[in-house]
């Protein structure tokens, strides 16, 4: 059967799958970080970047593995939009701070009806 | 094991346990830190992959810019992090289960994913390095792609400075329309000084 193994694959011994797995669990932990740290904006700032990079390593995985160079760019602009979003978050938390003196994300609910 | 299979499991087994330590160390400055961690290993599995432009990029905006910014907000803010832990445990069982089911699934996915016979583009015969390959449809074939996340970083730019940026009351700043509606009225009076007398 032709084009079911790919060049890396037999280069390297790493299955495709084993990466996936990788970035499985990576985003598991992201997910599960913002469960656990639910009060403090900083750490929920920091899973979501760890969400991102698992996102990013199943891109470049792909990529690698179908001879595709469309997934690193998808990669790269997963990662534009992840600092752009870390700069604007950061920026909510500081002007925040300033006002509130606490970035208790339980205290953030003046918007509520 | 191959030495390419023994570096995947290296950098693996490092960023989960990096990642781990991210969400439950109790200093924040000790989860940036670790964060850093995750993002080199990271960019190791990269390279492994033979996507080294990504991984230099990695590095440098990650390590160098996302996390040093990180770094500096847990720095200047005076938060009292150990305040903001108490009760964490109260979410613990909903999260917990949550994560298992969703690595579950996950893992699931993963391991039984296969690609399509035929989805396994052929190899160009003629070898270039990654970065070129990059740069060879990123400009063309994904130039408007290109464009617009320079928007959006624009955007991103301009927001945080709008709003971080504070007039203080105090601070002596130029008013650039006051100096340019100066007229020569305003400015200067021609006196003539008879001589002896001065002007009073």
């Amino acid at each position: 059967m032709p084009n079911t193994l790919s060049p890396i694959e037999a280069a390297t011994g790493i299955a495709l799958q084993q990466y996936l797995s990788v970035a499985a669990i990576l985003f598991t932990l992201g997910v599960f970080g913002i469960f656990l740290n639910r009060k403090n904006v900083i750490i929920i700032l920091m899973s979501i970047e760890l969400m991102l990079l698992a996102v990013n390593i199943n891109l470049v995985a792909l990529s690698a593995y179908l001879n595709d160079i469309t997934g690193q760019i998808y990669a790269l602009i997963v990662l534009t939009v992840a600092a752009a979003e870390a700069a604007i978050g950061l920026a909510i938390v500081v002007i925040y701070y300033r006002n509130r003196g606490s970035i208790a994300v339980d205290d953030i609910n003046s918007m509520k009806g | 094991m191959t030495i390419a299979g023994f570096f995947f499991y290296l950098f693996s087994i490092v960023v989960v346990a990096s990642g781990l330590m991210v969400i439950t160390a109790r200093n924040p400055v000790h989860s940036v830190l670790f964060l850093i961690l995750a993002f080199f290993n990271a960019a190791g599995l990269f390279v492994l992959l033979g996507a080294e432009f990504l991984a230099m990029i990695l590095v440098i905006v990650y390590v160098g810019a996302v996390a040093v910014l990180f770094l500096f907000v847990v720095m200047t803010l005076d938060v009292d992090f150990a305040e903001l832990r108490k009760g964490s445990t109260r979410y613990l069982p909903v999260g917990l289960a949550i994560g298992l089911i969703l690595l579950a699934e996950l893992i699931f996915v993963a391991g039984s994913f296969a690609v399509a016979p035929g989805a396994i583009q052929a190899v160009p015969a003629e070898q270039v390095t990654n970065a070129a390959a990059i740069g060879r449809v990123l400009y063309t074939k994904y130039g408007y792609f290109f464009e617009l996340s320079g928007a959006v970083r624009l955007v991103a730019m301009i927001g945080t400075i709008v709003l971080t940026l504070r007039h203080k009351r105090s601070a002596k700043r130029q008013n650039v329309a006051e100096q340019v509606g100066r007229r020569r009225e305003d400015a200067i009076e021609v006196v003539q000084v008879e001589t002896g007398k001065g002007i009073s």
